[in-house]
């Protein structure tokens, strides 16, 4: 944690009627950084965004902006805006009037804020769309003024609360570049929400995992989905097989795992464990195999319960001795050989299957 | 969807409606009688005699519909401020005995008209106030306030809660944001609110006939004594005249207000 | 912390609070003296003595305002109008229901269409539309005129001033208000699922019974309880169309106001009046009706 953090929130918690929300949260977000929260609904990600927007107040811990608490700031006052789920465009205001509003609010003169609009609508790529009406837009032309609108006041922070919710799929990922290009271009920090955890792998420097109103893990995308360290955020990122499994020993180079009746090695965990313990090991689709001999370090055997195309790769499905049922997604045809009901031996390679809690 | 459509459904419909035209149509038809005598039923030939009449004002018709414009531009002047103050005041936050008031403030349009005339009638004569005008004002904002609260009210609860949200991240003010976002999208709301109570006021006989005074006639007031006494047809002259003012001010709410309220 | 303007929690929270209050004290205010004490006071006149020279009251409690309604006379009034109520709202929903039906199962421009034609006539003053009737109704007028000149009778009927001709007036004048309910629950029902019940076999009146009409019972609710209450008081129906046995509670109440003068008797029928109105609103509600429904007609 460095001390010139832009954004620092320390020990934030809120109630909403009764429900604790949040369970005391703390971030810190460097100037320029994109940041995203990612979780299921419901788990405080939007509480999070309007408490640092002011329009909510925590009931406890503080947050902090450039170095000076703003806690009880309200939101006007605040140098952050914010890009709203459903954009939350003013219905009876055309695009011009929508981006330049804030400027206006603030006493901006007509020509200096013409001048601006016209380089926001630039920026978004909606030149000549001044005096359309908000009801006369697509979805990602109103995502599109909605940024332009909150970046036009050139704040240090941005929040965007599911901006690309409500689109399409091809055209979520085209906006997906889009903002990250704007991001850059403009050098502001973002707080991202969403839960598709794809969007948050493509644009996020740092990746916050939210679970029932705490943090479950941050990290770098790559830090997230190569080391997760809890359950929830190894099977909420990508597609993983969690097996459980006792810890037989613990030494310097790795644990070694019981499972049924095998003991399996494993690399070391990124958290204190004790022998004894119940961890589970993920196993990600894509990172695993399996073939009629053992192909790497780590081999358990199992039966081939199932096996069908998928697009450009092939499903199949063991059944380990255990009873456990583990997808395997591989990449070609070939690596996928057997008859169902064959015994195969499914294999990984340990140092690819961390160990969580 | 596939409708099925009975061929019975536009006979019905269209049944129904002649039946709700039909008085309507002979107060039109009648009002250009030539028929002279004092309980005319027969139509004995077009003329515009009543029309004339009308315009001479022989019997202070045109008086009380002037009385009856005051009577509803005042009440409802002051029924647009309270009930859309109200509207807002009350759409967010409760505070504690908002239902007890709310459901207080509606009961002058759901109950029987003839209470609140009576308790009027009473109240004013106790309290020594001279009935007349400012009597029947008070008693038509008392019912025109509801109209205008109730429809504020679900204009506002139709409004997304994040635009204010929005104007304020922005940097405006609460007072700036109710001006420039609140008030403007309430704005088809505060308006249809209005011409509702208007109407209603315009409308009201059994309220006013408790509270006015011996020189203050609104129209319907007018109307009952005229109809009772079975007086001129300048009435009918009126009343046609009243019917067009209404279709065209509908129309005008169809094609222009909702238009734009939808937009 | 530092208290100044730019605060917001936890007193942002509470000042709020204060300015709804703010905003709404007009209204809290006008409500509370023109209804709230306005009530209070009939509720007050009610129990109180008329003074023996007629004109006011003497401060002493009693209870022979309501003995009066047991009077056979009074009793019959009641029986009266409540009997025209239900009569009117019967005639509406039977009248009302089918047409809300197939205006919300017309078009949409047609609905426009009907919605205005529905309308119009609604707006228009109720004293003129029966002002109509009444030229229509009369010995000699158009319509025993046309019967006559049809021979169907040799001598005109008496149409108006009977109990028929105000049942007539106030289906007419309320009709609207069952038409506009049932249209809203028609237009907003999920037909889907009548076409799952024909798609299952039921003939249309079993379809019509299991499916639609319960769909659509709310709004007929709604139309029942606009209809009923508002029928209660419209004494100048019977005034102009109606004979001299057609009294309702609220020509009682005018008669007992203007005429009689004993204001504590009116009062006491005006509190009848409230409580019996409050009953059916509680009914309503109780039946899963909303208050804001009846309003907003």
């Amino acid at each position: 944690m460095s001390d010139n953090a832009l954004l620092r929130l320390s020990g934030l918690e809120k109630s909403i009627e009764g429900t604790q929300i949040l369970r005391g949260i703390s971030l810190d977000v460097q100037p320029g950084e994109f940041v995203t929260l990612l979780g299921p609904s419901g788990c405080g990600k939007t509480t999070t965004l309007r408490i640092i927007a002011g329009l909510l107040s925590p009931d406890a811990g503080t947050v902090s902006l450039d170095g000076r608490d703003i806690t009880n700031l309200v939101p006007e006052k605040r140098d952050v805006n914010t890009v709203f789920q459903n954009y939350a465009l003013f219905p009876h205001m055309n695009v011009e009037k929508n981006i330049s509003y804030g400027l206006r609010v603030r006493g901006v003169k007509k020509p200096e804020w013409q001048r601006r609009v016209a380089e926001m609508l630039r920026l978004v790529q909606l030149e000549g769309y001044e005096k359309r009406m908000p009801s006369q837009l697509s979805g990602g032309q109103r995502q599109r003024v909605a940024i332009a609108r909150a970046v036009v006041l050139n704040p240090k922070l941005l929040l965007l609360d599911e901006p690309l919710g409500a689109l399409d799929l091809k055209l979520r990922q085209q906006m997906q570049q889009e903002l990250k290009d704007i991001q850059k271009r403009l050098g502001i920090a973002f707080i991202y929400i969403t839960h598709d955890q794809e969007e948050a792998l493509n644009m996020s420097d740092r990746i916050a995992i939210m679970r029932e109103g705490q943090f479950e893990q941050i990290g770098t995308p790559e830090e997230i989905y190569e080391h997760p360290q809890t359950r929830f955020a190894a099977g909420f990122i990508g597609q993983t097989n969690l097996i459980e499994m006792d810890v037989q020993a613990v030494s310097e180079d790795g644990l070694t795992l019981a499972y049924g009746g095998a003991s399996v090695p494993a690399r070391r965990a990124e958290f204190p464990v004790q022998p004894g313990e119940k961890v589970a090991l993920s196993l990600r689709t894509e990172r695993i195999g399996y073939a009629r001999t053992p192909l790497e370090a780590c081999a358990l055997p199992a039966t081939l319960k199932s096996r069908h195309y998928a697009g450009g790769s092939m499903r199949a499905i063991l059944k380990m001795e255990t009873g456990r049922e583990v997808l395997v997604l591989c990449q070609s045809a070939q690596r996928a050989e057997g008859e169902i009901g064959d015994r195969v031996y499914l294999s990984w390679n340990p140092a690819e299957a961390p160990v969580v809690r | 969807m596939k409708k099925r459509r009975s061929p019975w459904a536009p006979l019905y419909l269209t049944l129904v409606l002649i039946l709700m035209y039909l008085p309507i149509a002979v107060v039109v038809l009648y009002s250009f009688n030539a028929n002279t005598s004092r309980f005319p039923t027969a139509f004995t030939g077009f003329s515009l005699q009543f029309y004339e009449a009308l315009f001479r004002d022989t019997r202070g018709l045109l008086d009380s519909l002037w009385t009856s414009l005051i009577l509803a531009a005042c009440s409802c002047g002051i029924a647009m401020v309270i009930g859309t103050l109200g509207a807002i005041g009350m759409a967010g936050r409760k505070f504690r005995g908002q239902g007890a008031i709310e459901t207080l403030s509606l009961l002058p349009i759901m109950v029987p008209e003839i209470i609140l005339g009576m308790a009027f009638l009473a109240v004013f004569t106790a309290v020594g106030l001279k009935f007349g005008m400012l009597t029947l004002i008070l008693a038509h904002v008392t019912f025109c306030t509801p109209y205008v609260f109730i429809i504020v009210k679900g204009r506002l609860a139709g409004m997304d809660p994040s635009l204010a949200e929005a104007s304020r991240d922005l940097g405006a003010s609460p007072v700036r944001t109710f001006f420039e976002i609140t008030l403007p999208l309430i704005m088809p709301g505060v308006l249809s609110g209005v011409m509702l109570a208007f109407a209603m006021s315009l409308d009201d006989f059994v309220i006013s006939f408790f509270v006015t005074g011996a020189t203050t006639t609104t129209l319907p007031l007018r109307i009952y004594s005229s109809v009772r006494t079975g007086v001129s047809l300048q009435v009918n002259a009126l009343c046609t005249l009243t019917l067009a003012f209404v279709a065209i001010v509908m129309a005008f709410k169809q094609l222009v207000v909702d238009r734009r309220a939808n937009r | 912390m530092q208290e100044n303007e730019n605060m917001t929690e936890p007193r942002g929270e509470r000042r709020r609070d204060l300015s709804s209050l703010v905003l709404s004290a007009p209204m809290i205010t006008w409500t509370l003296v023109f209804v709230g004490a306005t009530i209070l006071y009939i509720v007050v006149l009610s129990f109180l003595k008329r003074s023996p020279d007629g004109f006011g009251v003497l401060p002493e409690f009693t209870l022979e305002n309501y003995a009066k309604l047991f009077n056979a006379n009074y009793a019959r009034v009641f029986w009266n109008t409540i009997v025209l109520g239900l009569q009117t709202t019967a005639l509406c929903v039977l009248i009302g229901y089918p047409f809300g039906y197939f205006m919300g199962r017309a078009t949409k421009k047609w609905r426009t269409i009907l919605m205005l034609l529905v309308i119009v006539p609604f707006w228009t003053n109720a004293l003129i539309r029966v002002y109509g009737w009444r030229i229509l109704l009369v010995g000699n007028g158009p319509i025993n005129q046309g019967l006559m000149a049809l021979g169907l009778i040799d001598r005109p009927l008496q149409l108006l001033n009977t109990h028929g001709a105000v049942l007539l007036g106030m289906v007419y004048a309320l009709l609207p208000f069952m038409i506009l309910p049932t249209y809203t629950s028609v237009e907003k029902m999920d037909w889907s699922l009548v076409d799952a019940g024909r798609d299952m076999g039921a003939r249309p009146w079993k379809v019509f019974l299991t499916v639609t009409l319960p769909l659509t019972a709310p709004g007929l609710l709604t139309g029942c309880v606009l209809v009923f209450v508002p029928s209660l008081a419209l004494f100048f129906m019977s005034d102009l169309l109606g004979g001299p046995s057609d009294l309702l509670i609220g020509n009682l109440v005018q008669e007992q106001l203007l005429q009689s003068r004993d204001w504590p008797f009116a009062a006491a029928l005006s509190v009848v009046l409230l409580v019996l109105t409050s009953l059916i609103m509680f009914v309503y509600r109780r039946l899963g009706g909303k208050s804001t429904d009846i309003s907003i007609f």
